[in-house]
Formats: C-alpha cells, sequence, structure tokens
C-alpha cells in the first residue's frame, strides 16, 4: 500500500478501518527513509526499533477497540534540538554529541500522549544557527527539489524530511523564520506560532525571546491537526500563555470573501528576485479573484529589522550557550586546569557560525556596549512592534513573500551576512512575537516559491483559513519532487 | 597606633541569605541542607538543555517579608537579569539575579552601639539563585589534581541585602549584622544557620582621613561566613589600608578573600581583572508585578520584630541588657513569652531563662530552638518555687532533673522527695539538735560572731538534705539562740 505523502486524515482513516496497522505503516516510512537518506540526509538519528515497539502499542489499542486520536500511530520526526527521553539530542553540535536527555520536551511529550510514533531526529543547523542547515557538525542535507541546493534552515531537515516523503510531518523551531524559510524552499506548510503559543520547555535554547517550535506539514489541513496537538499553556514555560486554544481545523473554510490583506511594500525590496516576485504577484491575484480585498501597506522600520535580530539574538545565544562547558555533560576537550578544560572545550566543539554568534552576542551585551545595541535594538523591536499593531488594526493578514529567492545552491551563501539577508522577511515576525505561515505558491526553475502569512497574536486560527483557501484552489502541494515521481 | 589616630572608617555590606522555602527558586528540588552529593538536584537546576525556570511564589512572598521588616519600598514590578561569568558551580555559566529592578528597595534599620542609636539604610534587596558547591581533591583548589561539582545547593532562593556605606567603627558593623540576622530570623525569612552557610556576608569597607568627606577607594572582602569573621577581617583589613596610607601610596580598588587560618585578607582580582557580567533582561521568566493585595497580605503575617519586642519586655520591668538578652534569638524570645503566659513575673522568668537555663543548654551544646524543658516545665517549677514548695537550691535540681529526663516538675519533686520543709515542728526538732551538736559555735554566735549563723544554717540544710524553708530555718533559729 502507498502510504507515503498522504494526509494526516487519509492515514487515520486507514488506520481506524484497520487497512494498515502503525506497524506496517510505520515500517513502510521506515523503508522510505532507508531508501531516500542516502541523498537526502534529513536524519542524525533514526528510532527504528523504539519506533516499531510504540507502533505496536498503538496497534494494540485499536485492536482493543479503543478510539484514537487524528496522530496516533503515525510517523514522524523532530527537529535535534528538541529534547527526547533516552534518544539523543545533538543541536547537530559536536558539543552535544552523545547528549540523551533524561526529559522530553513538552511539545515531544503532548505527541507522544497523542499516540505519535517518533522515528527521528532531524538535522538542522548547528544550535539552530543558520539558514541552510550548512552549519551542521554532522552533515549536509539536500533540497529534495535538487539534490545540489541546501533545505534552508536551520529546520533543514525538517523540511526536507516532510518534502522527500520520509514523514508526514515534522516539529522545527523558529527563531528569524527557521521553520518558514526552509518550508518555502523545500516547498511544504510551516507554521511559526504566536510567541508563547507552544511551549519551548526543552527546545534546547538559541534565543529564548525568539525561539518558537512548529509543525512542518505537507497540508494545512494537517498543520492544524499538528498544532492542535502541540500549542497550548504549560506551567513548564513561564513564557507560554494561557490562552483558549480553539481547534485549529474548524478555521479550515474554502472562503476569504471579505478577508483583508495589507501587503507591506518593504517586503518586496531588500533583494527580492524578479522571478520570485512574479510568482508572489500571482498569488495575490488569486486571493483578489477568490473575493480577499488586498492593499499595499507600510511597515516604515524594517530596515532596522536585521541589525536589531542579531544583536538581540546573538545577546541571548551568547548567555544560553554558555553551559556548554564540559562539566556535566556533552564533549569535554582534556585539559590540566579547570579553565582550560572549559576554554579547550568551547574552542574545539563548536562550529564557527557559533562561535561567531556568541563573539557578536557577548560584544553587545559588554559594558560601554550595552546601551548601545542591546538597549537600542530592544527600542527598535518596540517599533516593529507598534509597526505590525497599526497594519493589522486594519488588515486581518499581511502577505508578502517568505523569502527573497529560492533555495541556494549548496556552497552558494559563503558570507555570513548575504546569508542573514535572506532571512529579512521572516526575522520582523520572530521580533513582534506574531504567528505566521510559509505555503508553497508556485515555483522558478522547478523550485519552490514559498508564500507568508502574519497574522495578530493567537490568529493562527485565520491564517490556515487564508491560507487553505489558497491551497485548495492553487494545488501546489500536489507537486512533487522528481526524485519522488521517479521512486513511484 | 590604631588606623582610627587618622581615619575613618566606612564600610557598607552585602548580606546573602538563604530564604527558607522547601524547594528551589526555580524548580522543584528540596533546598534541605546536606544529603548525598547531587541528589537534591533535576534537569532544570543542572541546567540541562533546553529546560526553563518556573519562580517559586513562596520565594517572592518571604523576599517581601524580608522587605518589610527592613523598611523597604516594595517594588510594583519587578524583573530577573542574567549575571554572566564562566565558573563550574554555576550550572548554566549565568546566574539568574536582578540587577536594575530589585524586588526591595529604600529601606533601613536602627542599631544601638555605646547607648547611642544609629540608622543604617538599606539600599536594595534583591532575589537570585544560588550556585553549587566544588569540592576539590585535595587541600585547596591549587593543590588538586581533580575537583568535583555539587549542585544540591545550585537553585537555592537567597535574598542579597545591600546596605549603604554608613558604618563607621566594626563595632557598628556587627551591630548592624547582628539585628540584620536578628530581623531576617524573626520574620520567619531565613532560618539564618550561619554555620550552614544560611548568610554570608562581603563587606566593601575604605578609610578617609579624620575630617573628610570623600569617600577613599574601597576592598570589597568576599564570603564572610560568621560575625567574628567579620570582626577580624575589618579589624585586619583596616590596619592595612592604614599602614598603605600611611606609607604615601594608594589602596587599590581590588576584591579579596578573608584567609582564616592566617587571619589575613588576601587579593583576589583587582578593578582592571573584574568580571564584566554582562547584565541583561532574562528572557526565560516574565516579569512580576506586585499589586499592593499581595504586599498587605505578606504584611499580615509579620511576626513582632526585635525592636518591637525588646520595647515591649522594657515595659514588663526588664532592663535594657536583658531585653536585649532576651530577643537575641526568636527562639528565646519566643521561649520567654510563652513561659510569660504561665508564670507572669518578668524579672524571674528572665533571670532563669538567661541563668540556669541558658547555662544547661550551652553546656550541652543545644539552642532554645530544641530546648528540652518545655516553657510550661519551667512554669509550673517557678510556681512550686513561689509557693515555697521547693527552695530556689532544689528549684536548680528540678530544672537539670526536667532537662534530663523531660518528666514534670511536680513528678520530680514527689518521686525525688525534694518538697521543702515548712513544718514548724518538724524544723525546730532538726534545730535543736544541731545546736546541741555543735556547742562551739553557738558559743561563737553569742560571743559575736556573725560568722557561725552562717554555720549553723548551713548544718540544718545538710540534715535536712537543702530540703528546709531557708526563710523559716533563720527565724526559728534566731529564736532558739
Amino acid at each position: 500500500m502507498k502510504t507515503i505523502r498522504k494526509s494526516l486524515t487519509e492515514l487515520h482513516t486507514l488506520l481506524v478501518n484497520k487497512e494498515i496497522s502503525s506497524v506496517e505503516l510505520t515500517g513502510e516510512y521506515l523503508d522510505h527513509i532507508s531508501e531516500f537518506e542516502p541523498r537526502i540526509r534529513a536524519f542524525i538519528t533514526v528510532t527504528a526499533e523504539k519506533a516499531l515497539a510504540r507502533a505496536k502499542k498503538i496497534d494494540q489499542k485499536i485492536a482493543q477497540g479503543e478510539s484514537i486520536g487524528p496522530l496516533a500511530g503515525i510517523p514522524m520526526a523532530l527537529k535535534d534540538n528538541l529534547c527526547t527521553e533516552e534518544v539523543a539530542t545533538t543541536c547537530a553540535s559536536q558539543m552535544l554529541r552523545g547528549f540523551i536527555p533524561p526529559y522530553n520536551a513538552t511539545v515531544a511529550a503532548r505527541l507522544e500522549a497523542a499516540g505519535a510514533v517518533l522515528v527521528g531526529k532531524l538535522n538542522m543547523d548547528e544550535f539552530a544557527m543558520g539558514s541552510t542547515t550548512e552549519s551542521s557538525a554532522i552533515f549536509l542535507t539536500a533540497n529534495p527539489w535538487d539534490l545540489s541546493r541546501v533545505p534552508g534552515g536551520s529546520s533543514g531537515g525538517s523540511a526536507a524530511s516532510v518534502a522527500a516523503g520520509e514523514v508526514p510531518y515534522s516539529l522545527g523551531s523558529d527563531t528569524g523564520g527557521s521553520i518558514r524559510q526552509p518550508a518555502a524552499f523545500c516547498g511544504v506548510v510551516g507554521l511559526k506560532p504566536t510567541y508563547g503559543a507552544v511551549s519551548r520547555y526543552g527546545l534546547v535554547a538559541f534565543a529564548s525571546s525568539l525561539d518558537q517550535v512548529g509543525p512542518l506539514t505537507r497540508t494545512v489541513r494537517d498543520n492544524a491537526l499538528v498544532l492542535n496537538a502541540i500549542a497550548g499553556y504549560d506551567v513548564l514555560d513561564s513564557t507560554s500563555v494561557p490562552f483558549n486554544k480553539p481547534d485549529y481545523t474548524h478555521f479550515l473554510e474554502n472562503n476569504v470573501k471579505g478577508l483583508k490583506i495589507g501587503v507591506p511594500k518593504e517586503f518586496f525590496e531588500h533583494g527580492l528576485k524578479p522571478e520570485v516576485a512574479e510568482v508572489i504577484q500571482r498569488a495575490i491575484k488569486t486571493y483578489e479573484q477568490l473575493g480577499a480585498e488586498i492593499e499595499e501597506c507600510s511597515l516604515p522600520h524594517m530596515e532596522y529589522v536585521l541589525p536589531a535580530y542579531h544583536v538581540i539574538s546573538t545577546a541571548e545565544c551568547s548567555s544560553n550557550l554558555a553551559r556548554y562547558d564540559g562539566v556535566s555533560y556533552g564533549y569535554r576537550a582534556e585539559a590540566e586546569e579547570m579553565i582550560d578544560m572549559c576554554e579547550t572545550t568551547r574552542a574545539k566543539a563548536f562550529g564557527p557560525e557559533v562561535k561567531r554568534r556568541m563573539l557578536f552576542g557577548t560584544y553587545a551585551l559588554s559594558s560601554g556596549n550595552y546601551e548601545a545595541y542591546y538597549v537600542k535594538a530592544q527600542k527598535v523591536r518596540t517599533l516593529i512592534k507598534q509597526d505590525f499593531a497599526q497594519a493589522l488594526a486594519k488588515y486581518h493578514v499581511l502577505l508578502s513573500p517568505t523569502t527573497p529567492t529560492v533555495a541556494y545552491k549548496i556552497g552558494e551563501i559563503s558570507e555570513p551576512v548575504a546569508c542573514y539577508m535572506g532571512d529579512v522577511y521572516t526575522i520582523p515576525v520572530n521580533l513582534a512575537g506574531l504567528p505566521a505561515i510559509s505555503i508553497p505558491a508556485g515555483f522558478v526553475d522547478n523550485m519552490p516559491v514559498g508564500l507568508q502569512l502574519i497574522g495578530n497574536y493567537f490568529a493562527e486560527g485565520l491564517l490556515y483559513r487564508a491560507a487553505y483557501a489558497f491551497e485548495q484552489n492553487t494545488g501546489y502541494y500536489q507537486e512533487i519532487p522528481a526524485l519522488l515521481r521517479e521512486a513511484e | 597606633m590604631s588606623y582610627q589616630d587618622k581615619y575613618e572608617m566606612v564600610c557598607g555590606v552585602e548580606t546573602h541569605v538563604e530564604l527558607a522555602t522547601k524547594t528551589k527558586i526555580f524548580c522543584g528540588c528540596t533546598t534541605e541542607f546536606g544529603g548525598e552529593q547531587n541528589t537534591h538536584v533535576c534537569p532544570v537546576c543542572l541546567g540541562l538543555p533546553g529546560t526553563l525556570p518556573v519562580l517559586n511564589r513562596e520565594a517572592v512572598n518571604l523576599a517581601i517579608k524580608a522587605g518589610l521588616a527592613l523598611n523597604c519600598e516594595i517594588a510594583e514590578f519587578t524583573k530577573f537579569d542574567r549575571k554572566n561569568y564562566f565558573y563550574p558551580d554555576l550550572s548554566k555559566n549565568y546566574q539568574t539575579s536582578q540587577y536594575d529592578l530589585p524586588i526591595c528597595k529604600n529601606g533601613r534599620l536602627e542599631i544601638v552601639v555605646n547607648g547611642e542609636s544609629k540608622t543604617i539604610g538599606i539600599t536594595r534587596a534583591h532575589m537570585e539563585e544560588d550556585a553549587g558547591k566544588l569540592v576539590h581533591s585535595g587541600e585547596s583548589i591549587t593543590t588538586s589534581d581533580s575537583s568535583y561539582v555539587d549542585y544540591n545547593r545550585a537553585g537555592v532562593p537567597l535574598l542579597e541585602i545591600v546596605s549603604e556605606p554608613d558604618m563607621r567603627t566594626v563595632d557598628e558593623v556587627i551591630a548592624y549584622l547582628q539585628e540584620l540576622v536578628q530581623i531576617l530570623d524573626y520574620a520567619g525569612v531565613s532560618d539564618c544557620k550561619m554555620e550552614q552557610g544560611s548568610v554570608r556576608f562581603d563587606v566593601n569597607v575604605s578609610l578617609r582621613p579624620l575630617g573628610s568627606r570623600e569617600l577613599g577607594t574601597r576592598t570589597e572582602i568576599k564570603n564572610l561566613n560568621s560575625f567574628t569573621a567579620v570582626r577580624r577581617c575589618l579589624e585586619y583589613e583596616t590596619e592595612r589600608q592604614a599602614e598603605v596610607l600611611n606609607e604615601g601610596e594608594k589602596v587599590i580598588q581590588e576584591t579579596r578573600t578573608w584567609d582564616e587560618s592566617q587571619g589575613v585578607t588576601l587579593s583576589l582580582r583587582t578593578k582592571e581583572e573584574a568580571h564584566d557580567y554582562r547584565y541583561f533582561p532574562e528572557a526565560d521568566l516574565v516579569p512580576l508585578k506586585i499589586d499592593r493585595e499581595w504586599v498587605e497580605r505578606i504584611r499580615a503575617t509579620l511576626p513582632e520584630l526585635p525592636a518591637a519586642k525588646r520595647e515591649r519586655l522594657k515595659t514588663l520591668g526588664l532592663s535594657v541588657y536583658e531585653a536585649g538578652v532576651l530577643t537575641s534569638s526568636k527562639a528565646m524570645a519566643d521561649y520567654f513569652d510563652q513561659v510569660m503566659q504561665k508564670y507572669a513575673d518578668a524579672k524571674i522568668v528572665a533571670n532563669w531563662i538567661m541563668g540556669d537555663l541558658s547555662a544547661l543548654l550551652k553546656a550541652n551544646n543545644r539552642s532554645f530552638e530544641d530546648c528540652p524543658v518545655k516553657p510550661y516545665q519551667l512554669a509550673d517549677m517557678l510556681k512550686l518555687l513561689k509557693k515555697g514548695e521547693i527552695s530556689g537550691k532544689i528549684a536548680k535540681t528540678v530544672l537539670e532533673e526536667i532537662y534530663t529526663s523531660g518528666k514534670d516538675p511536680a513528678v520530680i519533686v514527689k518521686e525525688k522527695g525534694l518538697v521543702q520543709i515548712s513544718d514548724q515542728d518538724a524544723l525546730e526538732k532538726i534545730i535543736t539538735e544541731v545546736l546541741v551538736q555543735n556547742p562551739k559555735s553557738v558559743a561563737d554566735y553569742k560571743g559575736g560572731k556573725e560568722k557561725a549563723f552562717g554555720f549553723l544554717v548551713g548544718q540544718v540544710m545538710k540534715a535536712t538534705k537543702g530540703k528546709a524553708n531557708p526563710e523559716l530555718v533563720n527565724k526559728i533559729l534566731k529564736e532558739k539562740l
């Protein structure tokens, strides 16, 4: 039975109707992973045995006539910065090679409670710092649409695995676009929820005030189903918000009549490739044809987004990553003296991008620089929030390209700053703490282009509605990478 | 020559107090002292990747309580910040603390030195987490092959109380520390067990020429854990600084450490080597809003504080000295109040508590916190004494007996036959016998030797094993002679 690239709803129906068992389903996905991994390399760890044992338990439930939830018995994978009990969690860094957490991230625990079957942990940029997954200390991950291209990052493994059909869905994390950008590059749906909507407990921190966990899926409905399972207040995360969590699938109506969509003109600057712009213009036309009201708008402080983001995120990362010193877990370099050991450990086990950001952040927080950098960046952040507040008072959602370009060639971007520039449309959303989704919007040279929709706080439902209507009326999600077509 | 001939000392103190919560400040681990190494730990206080802090409400309650007891303003809006520095006992290599918006500020307390009272300002008090502890395989860090970390203490809630540089003599510093610790003890904010490191002091001290208004260059001496250590350290450091100044040199602004065994302070790091802590807001915790109802709820739980208690004891007829001693610990003061509820003669109760009972506890290395003599037992004993059923001398024996056996005084008196002989006829009989047996003393007394009277009283007491009512003995003896 061909289960690869079926939707979560279809897979659930197969399981409930006993047309396939969870063990069989899991087996098919594990086979698919074995077949594709040599080319994709999305997985740092594959947990075949544990997955089959788990699937067996779900099958027992089904056999006993227990009703199962929409994710039960269905395989999935997690970005390798989400802690998983008794399963290695590396953050794609030498620093955490061999680190096996004694606890589950809240999202991992919630998926486990929903009966999800973890089949592995996914590659990423080291400690989520990067936009190509090239800073992974483990290996490179390829873009399933073109193996010579990057999958994006930092959740590159999360996006590539879904695009390659290795898992029906995955979780990633998004600090400045790390879910949406790889989703765009790999032609899948990626949601960065409102800051505080999903627990960060057990997500290895990059920048605490920006990080958020979210789902990567093939379809909008699948995305809503996964968000249903992971969102909601968590007592273990003081920054998670107690809010009334709706059933997100209730928003999936194919109707955007009267929906007011703002198109910030600043999101069409900063190196946007004309071919990508064309795809987005076509998307805007589609929305118009579907009855949405489109208007150009402005977010005047966008030019300060990158510097503000890099000061805040690196400042937080310099402190968050201080704990990796070789003392009680992870990599340790041998040295005569205590301080030497700590210094050598950090010198040897962190990659260049992580070091660069920690240095930058340390500098920005140092006395004499703090006011000029950190405090200033926080002020910019307030202005950016205000820009969005004004725009979202007028429009239901804002529409933009997710990225200025399609996926880069592996090794194409060697300059860090050039790489940072690619996140210019996604970063402001993290600074404001808003939710945003990237959905497939078309192709340029057979490479997927992502459309970003930004909503108000906790308005994920509305984003799903807007995304669903577009998806149902365009059908880009049905496109399949050549690699997969050949396999079929 | 003492430094005081030429200089005036200026001193301020940072006091770190462990808050008396059951669990740590950001996780559910116990704060209990001791325990096998690394057994009071969890992923959060070990700082494992991905873990997040959750603020312990009770720590905030206690911080507010301490602030109120120290006459501080309680912030309506407060937040946590990260203090970044690398040290292996710090599991995250940053300490979650409070920087620019501490929970308490602008407080004060009163001290009395040589009968003069003085106000010492409290600049601020802020919450933070304690670090773990390094255990070295050898004698010290420099002579050890390896070091181990015990994280049991990591994450224990601390309150750092920063005083103004208001103290001018070592006596003032000690008076401030004693009053501060007493207040915290009374308020129930901390168990104040100095020997377990529940209270630690960092002192900042400088000298300036007598009459000068400008502040001299200060040094900070870190991690002193007793009043004695503070006194010795300040006595040393003031003389050291005076010598430097006398030689025309400048005091170097630096952090120093107190070497208890050598009795000297040693340089730890200079200003240039000082850490840049790179404080910035802790994004893993949300800012804390403390509304006035919350503060009032805590205020309602504040007990009578030492100063108020001392005043009250004075109105009961006790001297300043007695009031001071009785309130020196909360346990002792509470003990006094409890005895007073059953036997309301302050002077007598004070005498017994400060005298015999304190001596007994001291001899056995115990304190009023776990005093084996229950307050009602002391009160009952004092009642027996007042009624004349036992003599003062017997009372001491009874107290010791209560202390060791835990039995009630009436039971002890009965079992041991310690009832005072106040029977006129019985005493007369005994006294007649004593007089017959000691004709020489009788003659001496009659010959004008007053001393002989005392000897005869002693003989009566001996014959009655101390149980004779002394007043009656005096009376009958005088009559018979």
